[in-house]
């Protein structure tokens, strides 16, 4: 199986008032094509960037990202982007809304193709018989499914997900977690899941990175060994309970405060 | 019924307000060259119905036209403070200190530079008169889009005119509704200064003059209700387009 992204070396700074604030330190990271790689991190600490950088939508300073063979420096159509904020556009209708990428990748492709693929969507997440609903009318979980929508409506080869279910109630993310794994079933994806959520990070991922704290580097990386139809129920089992433990000690690392802090 | 409730209640008010006028001048037993009354209004209106059509004609297309002139400016500016930096530093103390200039002195300096071209020079102060809060909030709309809204297209790589007109043109048009409503008000009374303080005989403006040598009261006060009648009809003409471009924005009540 080849790398469909590939993060070389990369290392990034912002240049602040202060002088350059390092982000990111020679940071490495392999995707085979079709796996689930989320990230975890302590805050701050460069993982955003690193959603923008696979994006094409900044250039690091030092470093090469690679998708599918080709050497990334300016975004492309292949690639869908979902944020903590829904972003959804108020004066179009939720199909409007995930329609939009279609709009620009597949400009010649007709209206009803269009509406068909992203129906198909909709009924996927549990929206239908919501479609013709503007955004403020939808819950914050119903808005997130429709930004999902959105963001692999064009087949997109990568998605990249920066904290998607950072701001739905516990339970709410539970659901949307179960909601993504039948997507991923059905739709096959390579995936970076940015997440501060342990759970999230191993109950969605095949492998799950952890970030060193600012600048970030790769500091560990678990290779999630539980079956892919996972429930709920899959974090209670023995095995679950120890990866979290492992993460949530590489976490306590990262922060720099190794020993001293319950 | 609510339809009927929507129209009955501001009509109401009106006639309401018709009563009392007529019933305060009726008390006082005022004579209609200090203060005329709703009944004297009809007849003026009558007696000079041809120059109203006219003059109202004019006084609202050379108030539209300052409109236009200051949409299309205002949303140029705006877009040029919105999306650069330098040219929002560059062009916000100018604009700020042009607008503070009270436009009532700018009415000889015009007269004197474009002598002799009456419709363009009230055309002219409609449109300064009335472009700056169109540019600031086009300006503010522009420069305050999250930029995650221009990622998801961003990241498509989709150019700069397409995430403008499919994000940021209509992201920003309650915004720019917003100061169109304040906009068309100003515009009107540009065109009407114009027209009184520098009278070359057209426009309401000119007719409220006309009234205030000949001693005519009533047809003053036949002037300013057609005035009024004007500016009700150019604010609700704006309402109704933001009703259709950005009827989104509002949110059901309730």
């Amino acid at each position: 199986m080849t790398n469909l992204i590939e993060i070389k070396g990369v290392t990034h700074a912002y240049r602040t008032k202060a002088g350059p604030l390092p982000v990111l330190d020679n940071l490495n990271v392999s995707v085979p094509e079709g796996e689930f790689c989320a990230v975890v991190g302590p805050s701050g600490c460069g993982k955003s960037t690193l959603t923008r950088l696979v994006a094409g939508l900044m250039k690091p300073d030092r470093g090469e990202v690679w998708l599918h063979g080709e050497r990334v420096t300016s975004p492309r159509k292949t690639v869908g982007m979902a944020f903590q904020n829904p972003v959804l556009l108020e004066w179009r209708t939720i199909l409007d809304n995930v329609i939009l990428p279609l709009e620009i990748v597949a400009p010649r492709m007709p209206q009803r193709d269009r509406e068909d693929r992203a129906m198909h969507l909709l009924e996927m997440v549990g929206l239908k018989g919501f479609e013709g609903k503007r955004p403020s009318e939808l819950s914050g979980g119903m808005r997130q499914r429709a930004s999902l929508c959105r963001s692999i409506v064009h087949k997109p080869d990568v998605l990249i997900m920066d904290e998607p279910f950072g701001a739905l109630d516990a339970f709410t993310r539970e659901d949307l977690w179960q909601t993504m794994r039948d997507l991923r079933a059905a739709e096959p994806f390579t995936c970076v899941l940015i997440t501060h959520d342990l759970r999230e990070s191993v109950f969605l991922g095949d492998q799950v990175i952890v970030l060193s704290g600012r600048p970030a580097r790769t500091q560990h990386v678990l290779t999630v060994d539980l079956p892919a139809d996972r429930t709920i129920e899959s974090l209670y089992t023995p095995k679950a309970t120890e990866m979290l433990h492992l993460l949530r000690e590489q976490i306590r690392i990262a922060q720099g405060r190794d020993g001293d802090v319950h | 019924m609510d339809m009927i409730k929507k129209i009955a209640v501001p009509v109401g008010a009106i006639i309401a307000f018709l009563l009392f006028w007529e019933f305060i001048v009726w008390v006082n037993d005022w004579p209609n060259y200090k203060m005329a009354s709703p009944s004297d209004l009809p007849p003026a209106f009558a007696r000079y119905s041809h120059l109203f059509i006219e003059m109202g004609w004019q006084t609202l297309w050379r108030t539209v036209a300052g409109l236009g002139l200051a949409v299309l400016v205002g949303t140029l500016l705006g877009m040029a403070m919105g999306f650069s930096r330098i040219a929002r530093d560059a062009l916000y103390p100018l604009l700020v200190g042009f607008n503070a200039i009270p436009k009532a002195t700018l009415v000889p300096v015009i007269a004197l530079i474009f002598i002799g071209q009456h419709d363009f020079n009230t055309v002219l102060m409609a449109f300064l008169i009335s472009f700056f809060p169109i540019a600031v909030s086009v300006g503010i709309g522009l420069s305050t889009l999250e930029p995650e809204y221009r990622d998801i297209l961003r990241s498509l790589g989709a150019s700069k005119v397409t995430i403008f007109r499919k994000i940021a043109l209509p992201k920003t048009l309650p915004e720019f509704f917003g100061a169109l409503k304040v906009s068309v008000t100003l515009a009107f009374i540009g065109t009407n200064l114009v027209e009184i303080v520098s009278p070359h005989g057209r426009g309401l403006g000119a007719l409220f003059k006309s009234g205030e040598t000949n001693g005519d009261y009533p047809l003053m006060f036949a002037v300013l209700i057609a005035l009024a009648v004007l500016g009700i009809v150019l604010y609700y003409a704006v309402v109704a387009l933001e009703r259709i471009f950005a009827g989104w924005a509002e949110r059901p009540q309730g």
